[in-house]
């Protein structure tokens, strides 16, 4: 599989501020299913922010689909911890803005909406407004804006967060089916070590003050992965191991 | 609905017991201490009386209040614009309309009949005074204060700042202007009135109602009087009505201060 993101040396400080990421060196390659998890201030979001060219490299080099990430927008999506819907759009709006503002071809934005809306179970809810929706819901459609956008790269920065467990679960499998159908390789930034094993190919552990990369771990489940995927003892390891690497992450900064 | 009758209700209960109070007050009142307070039906007669004067009056002050107040709501949305661009705009501007805000009416009153003469123009410009700030200081906040994470998305998807402002900022800060233009409705129509008695004329049409007042209190016509204030407050009131309804008609299908509680 041909790479996709790669970081070569890459370090990052927001002003005269400390340094937020050391000697980050990492690839990923097309279809990755790539998770970020560490303890707060690992720099995991900021990772993301670089990728998607929000922010520069303090220095080394980083490039996205071979480019800089700034001149990589093409293809590139962002899933926020918060649904960040406009509130004045209904779903459908929402997604229609993003369509427009990102230049995709009028004629096929109303199917494209309405094929992405039911991607995310929510065909019937694109006349509402975000305040008519549930958490789960908004985060629904958040996501079905980023897909509208045909990404090849979707980024993910702890989308489901703040939902309960049982939502979350619940659209940790819809990402995974809606992948199914899609080609998108996905950065995605958790702090659950369960929902990480579950969705990725590849874990990447991170220690902070600076942020830098402490382990990486493949995660061999096989695909396609379901609920009944919770229930297998490879599952339950899996999810123990990494939790004992992130546990000696914080052992080591204690 | 038992609630929705004791909307309606408790302020007709309300408004009954403080004219019981207001006529129970009077009749206490020593003959020669009457003309201090008319009854209600005193305060009718002298409108139905003096319609033709007050009408005319109430009009011309509507006139200065709406161009004023419509003239602040362009520039201070211009201002704004201009403020929420660019930092040292703003930080041009904010001593200088701070300075404009704590100085009263009264004192620009004369400024501004030496400017522009006494009579609607000058009406005109301090009901403008008057509004402009909470309108601009509203809508600036309003601009500056789009959620951090819908910028960013904004900036993903590499739009340029003319389309974050009108299709991001500008709709996010309409709940700030709102507020904004209810704060100017209510001190629009105070400002036009306050304005014409301190740089009103009766040349032409006549004055508006702040000038009615000074006429009346002056002839000792206290029914008259009373029934200006009771204009003034009613024009107050059309202002703020029209804001609000504007104001739910832009904002209830999205904004979460138009949710329906039980609360």
């Amino acid at each position: 599989m041909p790479l996709i993101v790669e970081f070569r040396d890459v370090s990052k400080r927001y002003g005269n501020g400390p340094l937020v990421l050391d000697g980050m060196n990492f690839a990923a390659s097309s279809g990755d299913f790539v998770s970020f998890i560490g303890p707060s201030g690992c720099g995991k979001s900021t990772l993301l922010r670089l990728i998607a060219g929000l922010s520069a490299v303090s220095s080394g080099t980083l490039t996205v689909d071979r480019l800089p990430p700034e001149e990589a927008a093409e293809g590139l999506a962002f899933v926020f911890q918060e649904a960040t819907l406009l509130p004045w759009l209904t779903a459908a709006g929402n997604i229609a803005l993003a369509q427009r503002l990102r230049g995709v071809p009028v004629a096929a934005r109303a199917a494209e909406r309405q094929r992405v809306l039911e991607l995310v179970r929510l065909a019937d809810r694109g006349d509402a407004y975000p305040r008519q929706l549930s958490g789960g819901q908004k985060m629904r459609v958040s996501l079905a804006r980023a897909l509208a956008l045909a990404p090849r790269i979707l980024l993910l920065d702890e989308p489901f967060g703040a939902l309960d467990e049982m939502t979350r679960e619940q659209l940790n499998e819809e990402l995974l089916a809606i992948r199914q159908r899609q080609d998108w390789t996905a950065f995605f930034v958790t702090h659950s070590v369960a929902e990480a094993v579950f969705l990725s190919n590849r874990i990447v552990v991170l220690a902070a003050h600076p942020g830098r990369i402490h382990a990486e771990i493949a995660v061999p489940l096989p695909w396609p992965r379901t609920a009944e995927t919770r229930l297998s003892p490879p599952y339950y390891e899996l999810v123990a191991q990494v939790s004992r690497v992130l546990r000696s992450v914080n052992t080591a900064a204690a | 609905m038992t609630r929705r009758l004791l909307n309606i209700l408790l302020p007709a209960v309300a408004a009954a017991l403080v004219i019981a109070g207001w006529y129970a007050f009077r009749l206490s009142l020593a003959d020669e201490m009457k003309f201090l307070l008319p009854t209600p039906g005193e305060i009718l007669t002298a409108f139905r009386d003096n319609h033709t004067v007050l009408i005319r009056a109430a009009g011309n002050t509507a006139e200065g209040a709406l161009i004023g107040f419509g003239l602040a709501i362009v520039v201070s949305t211009a201002a704004a614009l201009a403020m929420a661009l660019a930092p040292w705009i703003r930080n041009s501007l904010y001593p200088g309309l701070m300075a404009l805000q704590l100085t009263p009416l009264p004192v620009l009153a004369p400024i501004c009949v030496l400017w522009v003469g006494a009579g609607l123009k000058s009406v005109s410009l301090l009901t403008f005074l008057i509004a402009f700030f909470p309108l601009a200081v509203n809508t600036t906040q309003g601009l500056v204060s789009t959620d951090r994470n819908l910028v960013e998305l904004f900036r993903m998807w590499r739009v340029g700042r003319l389309a974050e402002l009108f299709f991001l900022r500008v709709p996010g800060a309409l709940p700030y202007f709102f507020t904004g233009l209810r704060i100017a409705a209510t001190l629009a129509p105070i400002g036009a009135v306050v304005a014409d008695m301190n740089a009103g004329s009766s040349a032409g049409d006549g004055g508006g109602l702040g000038f009615q007042a000074i006429v009346y209190s002056s002839q000792a016509k206290y029914p008259a009087l009373f029934a200006t204030a009771a204009a003034t407050c009613l024009l107050g009131f059309v202002f703020t009505a029209a804001v609000l309804a504007l104001s739910w008609l832009t904002l209830h299908y999205w904004h979460d201060s138009y949710e329906r509680t039980d609360a």
